[in-house]
C-alpha cells in the first residue's frame, strides 16, 4: 500500500497560519496516529491529505507522486468522520455500497462486498435500516464498513470514537486494532485521546500549536519524550513536574528543589553535566514512584499523602512535595493512611529533565 | 372544585378574542359566500331578497364552456409557473451555494422581485411588453430581430414569464436555506466516495432537500391558483379569454355580469381545489412526522 509523505505543509486561513510546516513520512502499512490537544491542527492536516482542504504551501506525495492538486476521489483513500457522515436517506447497504455503485461495479460484486464488510463489522442484521434508526455505535460501524468497502490504500480517521461512551469506545478500539492487523492499509488516525494513540499506533505524531512536537513509536515517545509538552501529554495520570536546580557536589550531580535532593545516575548525570543551564524541571511519572520506607533519601521523594483515589487494583495518591502536587500510582493493597508522610523510591533512570526556559528535554544525544 | 373548573376554562378565555375575530372576519364572509352561492343574486338585492335556487349555480357552471376555459387557463398557468419556478429556483440555489466574495449581495438582489407590490410588477411588465415602445421589442428591433406580440398572441406565455420573474426568488431562498442546512460532512464523504458535482446533487443534495422542496412547491401551487393583480393589470384577462384565470373570472362575473350567486359558486369550486391541495400538504408533513416518530421509537426500543 502507498507511502505518504508530507513535505513542509503549511496551512493558512486568510492571515492566520494554523500549520507551520508539517514534515511527515508514513511507510507501507503503517498505522500513524496524530494526537494533540484541541485546536492543534490534527483535523486540518488530515483533511489536507484527504483533499477536503486546500494546501497553502508545501506538497503531499503519495508513492512519490504529488497529489495536492487532485480531487479527493482521485486520491485512492477512504475516510471515517467524527460525526459518521452517513447518508441519511440511504439504508445501511446503500451507504456501504455508494462508492462501488458510483464506480459502476457489477451488481454481484457490489452485493458480495457489502456482505463481506457487513460481516466484518457485525452489521449483517441491519442492512435495510436507515442510519436514523441505528444507535451511535452501530452508525460508527456503518461508517467503518463504508470506508472498508472502498478498498483504497489509504484509510483516514478523524476522531472516529469520540462520540461514543467509554465502554463502547474501548470495545471498538479493540476491534479497530484487530482490523488494522488484518487489512493491509496505510492508516492515519486523528484523536485527542492518548490511550487510543498508545494502543493503536505504530507511530505516534504529537502535535501542538500547528507544529509536530515529536514522532516515533509509542514506546519511544513514552520513554524518551523530547520536551515537556510531549512528556506531559502522554501517560495517564500525567507526569509530575517539579522545579529544581542542577548542583554538582563532590563529583556527583544532584537535582535539588523544594523538599527533595536527587542524585542523578549514569547517563542522566552526564547529560545534566554537559547541559549548561542549571534551572531545570524534574519529571517523574506516577508509575515510577514506588512506596519504599527504606529507600536512600537521594533516590526518593518524601511526600505528604493528601487524597487517595481508589480506582480498583490501582490507587492514585495525590501528595504534596514542598509547594508542588505530586501524583503517585500504587497498588491498592498497600496499607496507607491519609495525612502520612511517606517515602517513595524513584525507579533508577526513569527521571526526566527539562530545560526550564526552552522546555526541551535534557538527554544525551 | 370551582378552582379546577376555572383552571380548565382559563385557556379558552384567553383564546376567546381570537375565536371571535376569526368568526367575524373569516367564518362570516365564508358562510355568506356559501349561502349566496345557492341563490340567484344580483348586486342590487340584499341577500334576503335573492331567490333560493339550490345547486343551480353550480350546475350552470359545470356546463359553462367559459368556466372550463378559465379553469384550464388557471391550471396551465399554475402548472407552468410552478414547474419552471422550481427548476430555475432550485437550479440557482445549487449554483449559488458557495462562498465567493459578493455572493451575499447577489443573493439579496435575487430576492428583490418578491418584495415589489404586485400592481407595480404588473405595470412594469405591461410597459416592458408594449408592442412598440416596450423594452423587449425595442431590444429585438435594435438587434434586427422580428418583434413579438407579447400581450397579444402570446399573452399567457408573457404572464407566465412575469410570474416566474416575481416568484422564483421565493423558491430560491427556501432551496438555498435547505441546501445550507445539509450535513456538510455527508457531502464531504460523498466527494471521497467518488461522487462528481452532478452525482452529489443527484444522489445526496436533492434527496435530502426533497421534504422542503415538496412543501415549497405546494405553497407556490396554492398561491398560483389565486393569482390576480399582476394579470389584471397586464392583460385584464385578454385577449379573448386567453389569460382569464379563475380569480379574474370570479371578479368579472360579480361586477360585469352582476351574478353574485354564480361568482360565489365559482369561488367555492376554487376553494375546494385549494382545500384539496392544502390537505395534501398537511398529509405530507404528517406522514413525515409519523415516519420520524416511528424511527425514534425503533431506536429507543433497542437501547
Ligand atoms: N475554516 C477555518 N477558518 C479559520 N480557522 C480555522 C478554520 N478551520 C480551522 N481553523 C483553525 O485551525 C486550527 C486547527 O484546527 P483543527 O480543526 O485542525 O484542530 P484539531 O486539532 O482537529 O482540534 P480538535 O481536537 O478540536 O478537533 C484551530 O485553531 C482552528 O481555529
Ligand atoms: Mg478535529
Amino acid at each position: 500500500m502507498p507511502t505518504i509523505q508530507l513535505d513542509n505543509l503549511i496551512k493558512r486561513y486568510g492571515e492566520v497560519e494554523v500549520l507551520h510546516g508539517i514534515e511527515l513520512e508514513m511507510a507501507d502499512n503503517e498505522f500513524t496516529v496524530l494526537v494533540g490537544p484541541s485546536g492543534c491542527g490534527k483535523s486540518t492536516t488530515l483533511r489536507m491529505v484527504a483533499g477536503l482542504e486546500d494546501v497553502t504551501e508545501g506538497e503531499i506525495y503519495v508513492d512519490g507522486k504529488p497529489v495536492s492538486h487532485l480531487e479527493p476521489k482521485d486520491r485512492d483513500l477512504a475516510m471515517v468522520f467524527q460525526d459518521y457522515a452517513l447518508y441519511p436517506h440511504m439504508n445501511v447497504a446503500q451507504n456501504i455500497s455508494f462508492a462501488l455503485r458510483l464506480a459502476r461495479r457489477p451488481k454481484a460484486e457490489v452485493h458480495a462486498k457489502v456482505k463481506e464488510v457487513a460481516d466484518m463489522v457485525g452489521l449483517t442484521d441491519f442492512l435495510h435500516r436507515k442510519p436514523g434508526a441505528l444507535s451511535g455505535g452501530q452508525r460508527q460501524r456503518v461508517a467503518m464498513a463504508r470506508a472498508l468497502a472502498k478498498d483504497s490504500g489509504i484509510f483516514l480517521f478523524d476522531e472516529p470514537l469520540s462520540n461514543l461512551d467509554a465502554k463502547l469506545r474501548g470495545q471498538l478500539r479493540a476491534e479497530l486494532a484487530l482490523m488494522s492487523q488484518r487489512v493491509e492499509k496505510n492508516m492515519i488516525y486523528v484523536t485527542h485521546d492518548q490511550i487510543e494513540a498508545m494502543t493503536l499506533a505504530d507511530r505516534i505524531v504529537v502535535m501542538h500549536g500547528g507544529y509536530i512536537q515529536q514522532q516515533g513509536s509509542p514506546e519511544a515517545l513514552f520513554k524518551r519524550p523530547v520536551n515537556k509538552f510531549v512528556a506531559g501529554f502522554l501517560g495517564m495520570p500525567p507526569m509530575n513536574f517539579l522545579n529544581g536546580e542542577i548542583k554538582e557536589e563532590a563529583g556527583d550531580v544532584f537535582v535539588k528543589g523544594n523538599g527533595f535532593s536527587l542524585r542523578l545516575q549514569d547517563e542522566k548525570a552526564q547529560a545534566a553535566k554537559a547541559h549548561r543551564v542549571r534551572e531545570v524541571v524534574l519529571g517523574v511519572r506516577p508509575s515510577d514512584l514506588v512506596f519504599d520506607a527504606e529507600a536512600p533519601s537521594d533516590q526518593a521523594l518524601t511526600l505528604d499523602v493528601m487524597v487517595s483515589e481508589y480506582v480498583g487494583a490501582q490507587s492514585v495518591l495525590l501528595c504534596q512535595c514542598g509547594a508542588d502536587q505530586v501524583t503517585v500510582e500504587m497498588n491498592s493493597e498497600t496499607p496507607m493512611a491519609l495525612g502520612q508522610t511517606l517515602r517513595f523510591r524513584i525507579t533508577p533512570n526513569r527521571v526526566h529533565l527539562f530545560d526550564r526556559e526552552s522546555e526541551d528535554a535534557i538527554q544525551s544525544k | 372544585m370551582r378552582i379546577a373548573v376555572a383552571n380548565r376554562l382559563t385557556p379558552y378565555l384567553f383564546m376567546a378574542p381570537a375565536v371571535v375575530i376569526m368568526a367575524i372576519a373569516l367564518m362570516y364572509p365564508l358562510g355568506y359566500m356559501i349561502w349566496g352561492s345557492f341563490r340567484d343574486w344580483s348586486p342590487s338585492q340584499t341577500i334576503g331578497e335573492a331567490e333560493f335556487v339550490g345547486l343551480k349555480n353550480y350546475v350552470t357552471l359545470w356546463g359553462d364552456p367559459n368556466f372550463w376555459e378559465s379553469l384550464s387557463v388557471t391550471l396551465t398557468f399554475a402548472f407552468f409557473v410552478v414547474t419552471l419556478e422550481m427548476l430555475i429556483g432550485v437550479g440557482l440555489a445549487l449554483l449559488l451555494d458557495r462562498n465567493i466574495r459578493g455572493m451575499s449581495v447577489l443573493r439579496t438582489l435575487f430576492i428583490l422581485p418578491m418584495m415589489i407590490a404586485p400592481v407595480v410588477v404588473g405595470l412594469m411588465w405591461r410597459y416592458m411588453y408594449h408592442p412598440t415602445v416596450g423594452t423587449f421589442n425595442r431590444m429585438l428591433d435594435s438587434l434586427g430581430l422580428p418583434t413579438v406580440d407579447w400581450l397579444g398572441n402570446h399573452a399567457l406565455m408573457s404572464v407566465i414569464i412575469a410570474d416566474i420573474w416575481q416568484w422564483t426568488p421565493f423558491i430560491f431562498i427556501l432551496a438555498l436555506a435547505a441546501l445550507q442546512s445539509l450535513p456538510r460532512s455527508a457531502l464531504e464523504a460523498a466527494r471521497i466516495d467518488g461522487a462528481t458535482a452532478w452525482q452529489q446533487i443527484w444522489h445526496i443534495k436533492l434527496p435530502l432537500m426533497m421534504p422542503v422542496l415538496i412543501v415549497t412547491g405546494l405553497l407556490r401551487l396554492i398561491d398560483a391558483f389565486k393569482v390576480l393583480e399582476v394579470i389584471l393589470v397586464m392583460t385584464e384577462g385578454g385577449p379573448g379569454l386567453s389569460t382569464e384565470i379563475l380569480a379574474l373570472r370570479i371578479s368579472r362575473t360579480a361586477t360585469e355580469f352582476r351574478e353574485l350567486g354564480v361568482a360565489a359558486a365559482m369561488s367555492n369550486y376554487l376553494l375546494i381545489l385549494l382545500l384539496a391541495l392544502t390537505l395534501a400538504m398537511f398529509a405530507f408533513t404528517r406522514l413525515q412526522e409519523a415516519r420520524a416518530a416511528r424511527i425514534r421509537a425503533a431506536v429507543e426500543e433497542e437501547s
